[in-house]
């Protein structure tokens, strides 16, 4: 018989059986359930399905469900708050401990927080109500983005229905990535290849060397953006990393259940990059696959430069920009908006001088949490303004506003835009 | 007859469709406001101008982007049908869940103001007498349809559950 990918041994651990097959419909037990304020709908859609049946709405698991907000906080309207109270109380009636409020100590956007506190593992079923939620194969878990009522459906058995394996293509990264070259730009890279559906209905499993060398920060970024190939899921098989980020970082003790990919596994597609030859990519609007080498855009002109989001508002992203800007100064006619992917991070960064740094600059350093990147409040786009953003999506409309502009790109690439005013290669 | 109302190409992203702004509207009766609303589109539909069971019809990837639901059950508010190309999974199951009529016709051809039937296995546009063939939702997806949606189908599963539980 032949092997199976991860995403297979992960699927048949989490239903019992020896194997499964690429269009096997199965129902794997979910190990963690994860949503935002989108819960509110989800517990809307929950209390729906108990309707008339004299039983009492009960989340299978309390210990399994995380409940994060981070899509607008502190609330933007009366209408979010009020969602957030509904949230919050049953939050507290059911018993759910992984619940992250608006809290300086431990809030943050609900990928990062995911990872920060060892709660997405190595082998794991993650469900989340967020695309975004491919964020999680960094660890080595099969995470997946549902709708609502699909997590109604989570909350009431502890499983997700009908779920089709998926097939897998293998994207094998080698190569060392050159200085100024970033996750981010691999990442667009391979949309860019891909296009916006070429991993529809897929899983995109990443091997290489230069994906063994990146540190878990890096891996998150390459799972979060699996998306916009349209893959269910983005993977990195566990390794050392992975477990020393769980260890050192994440603070777990636990005995973990790492699933790696059979030898013989046979997949879809196998897509080979070489690190070496990439150069700074960005995703122009207004989709995420027209992606280019910066060098075709460079003198484009800006006007707000985003520095953040669950894709690039980690400590090294903003270490990274704070290098680039340190004692100098961002163009006058461009703002600088920086949201950190956690409170941790913010306070990292704070105490390292990164927040300091940033600010002496021009920048405006705001709390951790996913407005700005979705045009939800903060940061929102005049008509006809251009934003360079190290966030994730350049839809139009995207930030607010359907006569801007998005470009995408990493964090070296808005820094060293952010003194020029344009776009800049930051290898110059 | 139903006419198709809207025609997209590729690549329409649930910010498209229902923009994040208006997220924390999530009561299906409330989110038919917001469809389109960036677009002349949501004018028209706000309007009554676009009769229930109208069509939209997309290129490829239709609904890609933000795992929002709100993006199925705003269209689902005005009974729309949508046939496209190719559905993104997330909105694709969204809308099979929530009973959105989502049609896969990889050859559709169509402009706005024709006239289309939308049959069981083919798409016939009257206006032009071209018929294009509907490929079939994948078996996953037609079983909760089949259901009567995803909130009748768990609650089913909960009952038997507690069932089994009580016997």
């Amino acid at each position: 018989m032949a092997g199976m990918t991860i995403v297979q041994k992960i699927l048949a651990r989490a239903t019992g059986r020896p194997s499964v097959a690429v269009g096997d419909v199965v129902e794997p037990a979910v190990d963690l359930a994860m949503s935002h304020e989108n819960a509110a709908l989800v517990l809307n859609q929950f209390l729906d399905v108990y309707k008339g049946t004299g039983l009492e709405p009960r989340i299978w698991d309390p210990s399994k469900v995380a409940l994060i907000f981070d899509h607008r906080v502190p609330a933007e309207s009366s209408k979010t708050a009020t969602n957030q109270k509904k949230v919050r109380e049953f939050a507290g009636a059911q018993g759910v401990t992984k619940f992250h409020d608006i809290r300086g100590d431990e809030g943050g956007i609900c990928h990062q927080v995911l990872v920060e506190f060892g709660y997405a593992r190595p082998g794991q079923v993650i469900v989340g109500t967020d695309s975004h939620t491919t964020t999680h194969g960094a660890m080595g878990a099969f995470a997946f983005g549902i709708g609502a009522t699909e997590m109604a459906g989570v909350w009431a058995l502890g499983s997700i229905f009908n779920v089709e394996v998926p097939a897998t293509i293998k994207v094998v990264v080698n190569g060392t990535m050159p200085a100024h070259v970033l996750p981010k730009d691999l990442v667009l890279y391979m949309v860019g290849k891909l296009t916006a559906e070429g991993a529809n209905f897929k899983v995109i499993e990443f091997h290489g060397e230069a994906i063994r060398k990146m540190p878990v920060s890096g891996r998150l970024v390459l799972c979060n953006m699996s998306v916009e190939a349209g893959a269910t899921a983005g993977i990195v098989p566990c390794d050392e990393e992975t477990l020393r980020y769980l260890r050192d970082e994440a603070g777990v003790a636990d005995r973990l259940a790492p699933v790696l990919p059979d030898a013989d596994a046979v997949y879809d597609q196998v897509v080979e990059i070489d690190a070496a030859t990439l150069a700074p990519q960005i995703a122009c609007p207004h989709t995420v696959d027209n992606v280019k080498p910066v060098t075709d855009v460079a003198g484009k002109g800006i006007h707000q430069i985003v520095i953040g989001s669950c894709t690039n508002g980690r400590l090294d992203d903003l270490e990274i920009a704070a290098g680039i800007l340190r004692g100098r100064k961002i163009a006058r006619g461009v703002r600088m908006i920086v949201f950190p992917a956690s409170w941790r991070i913010y306070r990292a960064a704070m105490k390292q001088g990164i927040l300091t740094d940033l600010m002496d600059a021009g920048a405006v350093i705001m709390n951790p949490g996913c407005g700005c990147c979705l045009g939800i409040h903060q940061g929102a786009l005049g008509d006809n303004e251009v934003a360079l953003s190290t966030t994730n999506r350049n839809f139009k409309g995207r930030m607010g506003n359907p006569k801007s502009e998005v470009y995408l790109c990493s964090p070296a690439v808005a820094a060293a835009s952010a003194l020029t005013g344009v776009i800049t290669d930051p290898r110059q | 007859m139903p006419k198709v109302v809207l025609k997209l190409g590729n690549d329409i992203s649930t910010d498209h469709i229902y923009p994040g702004r208006f997220m924390a509207t999530v009561l299906p009766t409330e989110t038919p406001a917001f469809a389109f609303a960036d677009f002349e589109f949501n004018a028209r539909l706000k309007a009554g101008q676009v009769p229930n069971g109208s069509v939209i019809v997309a290129d490829n990837n239709f609904g890609c982007g933000s795992s929002r639901e709100q993006a199925a059950s705003c269209l689902k508010g005005y009974e729309l049908t949508i046939v496209a190309k190719g559905f993104a999974r997330i909105f694709l199951q969204n809308s099979c869940n929530l009973g959105l009529s989502t049609v896969i016709c990889q050859g559709i051809e169509a402009s706005e103001g024709d006239e289309v039937e939308v049959g069981a296995t083919e798409v016939v546009n009257k206006t032009t007498g071209k018929s294009f063939p509907i490929t079939p939702l994948p078996p996953a997806r037609q079983a909760i349809i089949d259901a009567g949606g995803l909130i009748a189908y768990t609650r089913k599963r909960v009952l038997q559950k507690h069932g089994v539980t009580a016997a």
